[in-house]
């Protein structure tokens, strides 16, 4: 970028920035339920503040240099903001393309007199807002990806949940594929469980797992064999006959195990091995 | 002769794969009114070789398919990886034999599960597994 025209876009800053408000208000995608006007404006001239300010004859050229960085900052601040906001990435990618528009508008009205200087310039400008561009949407889907980890993370906590049924007696009804990692949740809170509680039967149900396969089926007996050395009992419950069928067909041995058919059978059995008795209450013969 | 209607390509390369393909298999399956235990043979099947390739192979790719023979429909998948290979197939397909420290049924188990079974390997080229269930 040329002394000169750095000069006219440091002059000519709040023209910019009028035509790119205007630009943006005038697009089909503005977004007024997620950012108002006013705070589009600030971030609009903030962005282009340490834009003109940064922009040198030497940095235009090389567009990795440290110089960029205030401005990669401001840029990627905003994006990872609109990221969270929810809007798309079109949106996101219009407001840096609307002020490509609006800078070389500006440079145009300036340096007509010389096209080949403008020519060069426009060029320049180009190659700054593209590299620009490619920086917001990175940050973008950086900021989508965070959203994305986050909610593995939550639906991991909340998917492992260990439920004390009975006094002595806890549950815990795994959903999904019972991964590595998984496994060692269902483990680490199930015998967290078991000490704090003092109980002395885990149910494990396995209705919502779709497929058991050899690696699932080994995770099993890991944890029921961990129960076991903290002195409790674990019971499988929730073994549909499809997957009973194909548990046999790969050879996979569970008879070391206790499994039910349901939770319901499996919470009768701990009821019997712990001697307590459940009845329907006679109320007639109390009166 | 096996006629091959569809074909659907999916690239397995992190272990949430594993979940992904299995769910386009069941797509494909319930698509074709497979029944629900060869649903859930097949598709234990498929998690099995998956599973092994990710562990030894660094991932690959399985092809699944749609064939015809006559009146039977059924599905194809041919598991394809640029792994070390397997040394020695008759032993690989032992029961209880693994190199890493699995119950060493995958391979013999999903065998037992479908109704066609074939592998070859060739040592550091990759290995080649096809599974064919029918759907009666």
């Amino acid at each position: 970028m040329s002394a000169t025209s750095q000069k006219v876009l440091q002059k000519k800053k709040k023209n910019i920035l009028e035509y790119w408000m205007s630009h943006q208000l005038s697009d089909d995608g503005l977004r007024e339920d997620l950012i108002s006007n006013e705070d589009l404006r600030i971030q609009s001239e903030e962005l282009i503040d340490v834009l003109v300010d940064n922009l040198s004859e030497t940095n235009s050229i090389d567009l990795h240099a440290e110089s960029w960085d205030p401005v990669i900052e401001i840029l990627g601040g905003i994006s990872i903001t609109r990221a969270r906001q929810g809007f798309s990435p079109r949106e996101t990618g219009n407001f840096v393309f609307a002020l490509r528009e609006a800078i070389l508008q500006v440079l145009s009205e300036e340096i007509k007199s010389q096209p080949e200087v403008l020519f060069e310039e426009s060029r320049k400008i180009g190659r700054i807002m593209d590299h620009l561009s490619v920086i917001t949407f990175e940050t973008f889907i950086k900021g989508r990806e965070e959203v994305i980890l986050r909610q593995t993370d939550e639906i991991a906590e909340i998917s492992t949940p260990v439920i004390r049924v009975w006094d002595g007696i806890l549950a815990l009804p795994i959903i999904g594929t019972l991964d590595s990692s998984r496994t060692q949740v269902v483990m680490e809170s199930l015998l967290q469980e078991i000490v704090e509680t003092g109980s002395g039967i885990a149910i494990l149900d396995i209705s919502g797992v779709p497929a058991v396969d050899s690696l699932v089926a080994q995770h099993l007996i890991k944890t029921v064999s961990a129960t076991r050395l903290m002195g409790a009992e674990c019971i499988i419950s929730g073994i549909r006959p499809e997957i009973a069928q194909t548990v046999v067909h790969l050879g996979i041995d569970l008879s070391n195990i206790i499994t039910k058919a349901s939770l319901a059978s499996a919470l009768a059995y701990a009821f019997k091995s712990l001697k307590l008795e459940v009845k329907k209450a006679n109320v007639l013969t109390k009166i | 002769m096996i006629l091959s209607l569809s074909k659907d390509s999916v690239s397995i390369q992190r272990e949430q794969d594993v979940v992904l393909f299995r769910n386009r298999l069941k797509e494909v399956a319930v698509k074709i009114k497979m029944g629900l235990l060869n649903q859930t043979r097949l598709i234990t099947a498929s998690s099995e070789i998956v599973r092994n390739m990710l562990r030894y192979a660094d991932g690959g790719i399985g092809l699944i398919e749609v064939v015809s023979r006559g009146r039977d429909n059924g599905i194809r998948i041919t598991f394809t990886d640029q792994g070390p290979g397997i040394a020695d197939i008759s032993l690989a397909m032992r029961d209880g034999y693994s190199t890493g420290k699995s119950l060493g049924l995958g391979l013999p188990g999903s065998k037992r599960l479908v109704d066609e079974f074939d592998i070859k390997s060739k040592m550091g080229e990759g290995t080649i597994v096809m599974l064919l269930k029918w759907t009666r």
